[in-house]
């Protein structure tokens, strides 16, 4: 069975920084994938040049797009790009207030999507809102209320469902359980790993957080300094660590 | 080229020959592209920016000898600023005007199109104040000029979608968005919603002007001009219970006008000529002072 995203060899320099060099992996339909790595690592980069909003100096990202099989993203058109964005893509800040329209509802935070690719019924976009809002366990009372009004953890809510709405195939997120108390973390990695499973989604997580890693991904990706140094099963990367690195990374988890 | 030249000593229609050309070709541009804004370099005009800089500029451009003018501010021909821009053609150019939609060739207006119908050989010059319709919601240009390429309107949706959520009905009533000829979203200039339908297919050709921020753009005749709606939540025009108070019309824009500071008022035609050109024809309303009526008596 081919990938849903084929990654060969991409690099990007920020004049005399690497922000990553030579990445390269396969990631299926419905395979969680996350990315491990100290600050400055380079995870953020990567996540940045698969969603194609930098672009890679070398290499290439192929994408199976639907009806035409693995096509590389650089051949695509900006408003093919555009479109894979907001249908067959999500975008998960780790700061909701990036992700979210911050001067309008939740019930239009969630529509818009719908409302780009063409959903042209007002009671429909709303109903189906309401039913998102719902399934991040929002009260569906609010859809009419300003982000602004929410806390942290239901403005992450928020921007999970509005980049759900269109059904992707393929999500990125960047540390999404970063900014938030313990106790709501550990809420909403629940149900993101429902939605997940739920969806069959495939997914690219960011994250610094080893615990998230082994909660919601089936792979691993090791980053240091740019490059990655280790990837494979979830599970055995976390129990048997091969490159030192991430013997160290795990034993620094392991001693807190 | 002293032909060109009137009594005040301006050129005529007082820009520059090789301004106007440089005018025509954005427009021409314009009017090749329905809807897509233009940038132009616009001039320095002895109007301060607000009044009207932008559609001056253009009727300037496309102004010949034998053009008859009209000016309409507020559907007016008679409010200060209809008159200042009347006579600054008059003076500059030395054209005739007119205050009767059918003798005018080129009609430059704020805020109304007029209730007659228009002709093929009418321009109408818009005075645009906010060309992009999306400058309220997006404020960065290069992010809206993207938007236009890549004809993603969504955002102008999720403007109406709020105005629903909010107030229960799509809340602007006047620079309603449009797209046109299927392609290009466009503020159609602080019109009333209400004459958005004579945008659409109009044999008239329409020209947009806006000067401080330098941009012109057109619907050429017989253009689709769609209102942006919801299918739930249709477009629809402004209708009032009564008809003009002076000359009986019910298919006009009207304006409320205050009688007395006791709280007296009444409805009557925005389109000062239509409501003359009716009158005139014998039309009255409740208002109407001639003849005597039946009010008086009782
Ligand atoms: N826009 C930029 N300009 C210059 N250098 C950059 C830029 N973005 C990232 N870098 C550099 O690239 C390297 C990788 O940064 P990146 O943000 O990808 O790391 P990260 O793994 O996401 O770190 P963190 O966990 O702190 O978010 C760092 O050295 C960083 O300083
Ligand atoms: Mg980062």
């Amino acid at each position: 069975m081919s990938p849903l995203l084929r990654v060969k060899g991409i690099s990007k320099r920020y004049g005399e920084h690497i922000g990553c060099a030579d990445v390269s992996f396969e990631l299926h339909a419905g395979e969680v994938l996350a990315v491990v790595g100290e600050s400055g690592s380079g995870k953020s980069t990567l996540l940045q040049l698969l969603s194609t909003r930098i672009a890679s100096d070398t290499g290439s990202i192929e994408y199976q797009v639907t009806g035409r099989g693995l096509v590389d993203l650089a051949h695509l058109s900006e408003a093919e790009q555009r479109w894979l964005l907001r249908t067959d893509w999500g975008y998960v800040e780790q700061n909701p207030r990036d992700g979210l329209r911050m001067n309008v509802s939740a019930g239009a935070n969630v529509g818009e999507r719908l409302m780009a690719v063409g959903a042209r019924h007002y009671g429909e976009i709303r109903n189906t809102a309401t039913d998102w809002l719902q399934r991040v366990e929002l009260d569906a009372a609010r859809i009419d209320e300003l982000p602004t009004g929410f806390s942290g953890g239901m403005q992450q809510r928020l921007q999970i469902a509005r980049n759900l709405v269109t059904r992707p195939r393929l999500v990125f997120m960047d540390e999404p359980t970063a900014g938030l108390d313990v106790s709501v973390q550990a809420r909403l990695l629940d149900l993101l790993r429902e939605l997940v499973t739920d969806l069959g989604l495939a997914a690219v997580i960011v994250t610094h957080d080893l615990a998230v890693a082994r909660l919601l991904a089936h792979r691993l990706l090791v980053m240091r300094q740019g490059r990655v140094v280790e990837t494979g099963l979830t599970d055995q990367v976390l129990d048997d660590p091969q490159h030192p690195y991430t013997q160290l990374l795990v034993a620094s988890v392991l001693q807190v | 080229m002293s032909s060109q030249r009137t009594q005040t000593g301006y050129n005529f229609a007082y820009l520059d020959e090789q301004t106007k050309r440089m005018i025509r070709r954005a427009l021409l541009k314009a009017v090749a592209i329905p809807g897509y804004q233009v940038p132009f370099g616009s001039r320095e005009m002895p109007l301060p920016y607000g009044w009207g800089t932008g559609g001056i500029q253009v009727t300037a451009s496309i102004l010949g000898r034998d053009d008859v003018l009209k000016v309409i501010d507020q559907g007016s021909d008679d409010t200060t600023n209809a008159v200042n821009i009347r006579r600054f053609f008059e003076r500059t150019a030395g054209v005739a005007t007119t205050e009767r939609t059918e003798d005018a060739t080129i009609i430059q207006t704020r805020h109304r199109i007029p209730e007659k119908p228009l002709s093929e050989d009418q321009i109408m010059v818009y005075q645009v104040p906010l060309p992009e319709p999306m400058g309220r919601l997006e404020p960065q240009e290069v992010v809206t000029r993207k938007l236009h390429a890549l004809a993603d309107y969504g955002l102008m949706h999720v403007k109406l979608y709020e105005d629903i959520a909010r107030y229960g009905h799509i809340a602007s009533t006047y620079d309603y968005p449009v797209l046109v000829n299927g392609r290009y979203l466009m503020a159609p200039s602080p019109i009333p919603k209400f004459d958005n339908p004579k945008l659409h297919m109009s044999p008239a050709l329409q020209l947009f002007g806006a000067g401080r921020e330098k941009r012109v753009y057109a619907i050429p005749p017989y253009t689709r001009v769609e209102s942006l709606d919801f299918e739930d939540h249709p477009f629809s025009v402004q209708r009032w219970d009564d008809p003009c108070a002076l000359c009986g019309a019910t298919d006009s824009f009207l304006d409320e006008v205050v009688l007395d500071d006791a709280g007296g008022r009444m409805f009557v035609c925005s389109d000062s000529d239509y409501c003359k050109t009716r009158q005139a024809a014998g039309h009255t309303g409740s208002q109407s002072p001639v003849p005597a009526t039946q009010e008086e008596a009782a």
